[in-house]
């Protein structure tokens, strides 16, 4: 075992009345200190489902029902709670997709560093607090003092969301999963967040999982690429590899609708239809009713995620 | 302003404050005596801008820049605090309700999201006939349903469906069905206002093209209200950038990206990922976005702008136009500053 992060054959259900829905099915991916991996797809793809899964953060009546995690060689899926409590928000830490959310409300700033940092470590009020301003430093939080005493209320948006990095940086993590960081932010403070995240990384040698929707952050932040499609990776690649050379008809197809991808007022390249629900998957390759190469084997055998060119893994029968 | 056409709809020096001062404890202010102190919300301030028929014109901005306040003002949702506005040639921002009616049939919008604006209890030929048979009392229950399979056609709704309710379609379905109930009435003009930030991106290219087409199709004019900065550049012919309530750069979608003059407008642009292009410098704004009750004096921009001298600080920089019909409002742009 090399890698930091090593998920294997990740498969997720959700249990409901009308029998198991799988959510995501046979996710593999590795992450290296510092290495930034992006995770994208449309909403129900099961990017944040796979994010939480890393750090068990799978509530009822979801469950992992197959597959390994194992981080610096340990098999954390297999891990108790309290144990898993040890690793989470300590060596692998998560951020959220809205600031509004994630912070109380009704404590200080500062009671809320301290008391993530005592939960973690056998440390004294006075050394926490010292420790909760050096972090407040490193994300470049103007007078950082005063942030300490203030509520969640009187800050930005912005400033919030690098408040809870401060936070996930707390106990140095050895990866952060970022679950669509910025989306909920306006673009000049989604620049300033996204060269936050890349420069912690690069520093501090700290492997980044950045799950987001959009593309365009994914290709200038990440090294790597996964694309999600119905619980699948379906293509998986060198960031540089997958943006300017993809495989999959999926990936084609969703790099072709951002607008900005081709020339003003032509009309954009649309993937008919839309990503079939959970329940509803289709047989054979999940993606064959939306795809304009579909024979007849896609509509009957699932096709092997497997090594196609330049270095890129993708799922397809017809590439 | 001037132009080679009569403009569609023309916006001349709207203001729209909203008073937030609550009641008559929450004015007391103790400041050297006592005195009552209202509190008000600028919304938008001094805003000129004109749609010429068959374009797409754009607003973009961050939260809080005055956007939707300006597309309800235009509609007639708000009533401006003062400013004039005229749609082909008639002014229309101080009319009854009842003079506002015919105007309605022609101005229509479409919201950004497609779960809240649509009515759950009321069926698509529900949602759709309403403002139908409101508009053409005369029309006869055949000549409705008519009408509403042909625009529900249109958008790329299957006409079967004419008797279910919301929740039984996606999200990019109820946003068609959004562009359906604009569509119904046969418009001239419609207000978009972030018709697809709440969509996926390939639902989100499925209505783009369809918003393109319909342009084409009807000959309808947009004011295209978003935060999207890809989209603003794929469907506008023109493009107003707002900051706090204030347009400081107005010019052709083309003009804008390729040399954008304002340098809000660049901090702007330069903060746009673009798919597959490794990360340029962006250039990074000092300090936040002042709230909207406290404006700044002189030029609203020039606390986060690297390049404000003491005139920015003092005097509001006029909107001028610059030889290629661009309007800029900058000291900078105009006394030609070397900004960078």
């Amino acid at each position: 075992m090399s890698h930091l992060l090593e998920v294997r054959d990740l498969e997720v259900k959700f249990a409901l009345r009308s029998g198991d829905i799988t959510a995501i099915d046979g996710v593999s991916f590795n992450l290296d200190p510092g290495e930034r991996l992006g995770i994208v797809g449309e909403s129900g793809a099961g990017k944040s489902v796979t994010g939480f899964a890393i750090i068990n953060l799978i509530s009822k009546p979801g469950y992992i029902s197959r597959g390994s995690i194992y981080f610096e060689g340990n098999e954390i899926s297999a891990y108790s709670l309290a144990r898993m409590r040890k690793i989470r928000g300590n060596r692998i830490s998560m951020i959220f997709q809205d600031p509004m959310m994630t912070l109380n409300p009704v404590y200080t700033i500062g009671f809320q560093m301290i008391e993530t940092l005592q939960a973690h470590r056998n440390i004294s009020k006075t050394q926490a607090r010292a420790i909760a301003l050096d972090k407040l430093k490193k994300v470049y939080i103007p007078s950082p003092e005063k942030r300490l005493s203030q509520y969640p209320h009187e800050l930005s948006g912005g400033m919030r969301q690098r408040i809870i990095i401060a936070i996930s940086l707390l106990a140095d993590p050895a990866i952060i999963i970022a679950d669509e960081p910025t989306t909920a932010l306006d673009v000049t403070i989604q620049a300033e967040i996204m060269d936050l995240l890349q420069e912690l990384c690069e520093r501090d040698r700290m492997g980044l999982i950045l799950i987001t929707h959009d593309l365009g952050v994914v290709s200038q932040v990440t090294e790597k690429i996964a694309v999600m499609y119905a619980g699948k990776i379906i293509e998986y690649g060198p960031t540089e590899t997958v943006v300017h050379h993809p495989v999959h008809p999926y990936t084609i197809g969703l790099i072709g609708s951002i607008p900005g991808s081709i020339e003003p007022g032509k009309d954009l390249k649309q993937i008919p239809g839309m990503m079939p629900t959970l329940t509803n998957i289709p047989p054979g390759c999940a993606f064959n009713p939306r795809c304009e190469l579909a024979a007849d084997i896609c509509t009957k055998k699932t096709p092997v995620f497997e090594e196609k060119q330049n270095g890129i893994m993708a799922a397809c029968h017809m590439k | 302003m001037t132009t080679h056409q009569t403009p569609l709809l023309t916006v001349e020096n709207v203001v729209k404050h909203f008073d937030i001062s609550g009641g008559f404890l929450d004015q007391l202010a103790f400041k050297g005596g006592i005195h009552l102190e209202k509190t008000t919300v600028k919304a938008v301030n001094n805003v000129s801008l004109f749609v010429n028929k068959g374009e797409t014109l754009s607003v973009v901005g961050e939260s809080g820049c005055g956007k939707s306040t300006l597309a309800r003002v235009i509609l007639g949702l708000y009533r401006p605090n003062s400013g004039k506005i005229f749609y082909d040639g008639q002014r229309i921002d101080h009319l009854s309700h009842e003079q506002w009616l015919p105007y309605r049939r022609k101005m229509q919008m479409i919201f950004q999201d497609p779960y809240a604006s649509l009515n759950p209890r009321k069926t698509v030929r529900q949602t759709l006939e309403e403002p139908l048979r409101f508009h053409n009392p005369k029309m006869t229950a055949q000549e409705a349903v008519d009408k509403v399979a042909y625009v529900m056609e249109q958008v790329g709704v299957d006409p079967a469906w004419i008797g279910r309710y919301p929740h039984e379609f996606s999200g990019g379905q109820r946003q068609r069905i959004s562009i359906a109930r604009g569509l119904i009435l046969d418009p001239n003009f419609i207000v978009a206002d972030e018709p697809v930030s709440a969509l996926d991106v390939s639902i989100q290219a499925q209505i783009l093209n369809l918003l393109m087409d319909l342009r084409e199709k009807h000959d309808l004019t947009y004011l295209f209200i978003t935060h999207d900065l890809s989209v603003v550049r794929h469907i506008s012919s023109r493009v107003a950038v707002l900051y706090l309530g204030t347009v400081c750069e107005l010019a052709s979608a083309k003009d804008l990206f390729e040399s954008p003059r304002h340098p809000y407008t660049r901090a702007l642009l330069s903060a746009i990922p673009r798919i597959g292009e490794k990360k340029a410098k962006h250039i990074k704004l000092k300090g936040e976005v002042p709230t909207p009750v406290n404006l700044p004096s002189g030029c609203v921009f020039h606390g986060r702008c690297v390049y404000a001298r003491d005139r920015c600080r003092k005097e509001f920089p006029r909107f001028n136009e610059l030889s290629n019909s661009t309007f800029v409002s900058c000291h900078g742009v105009e006394e030609g500053w070397d900004l960078g």
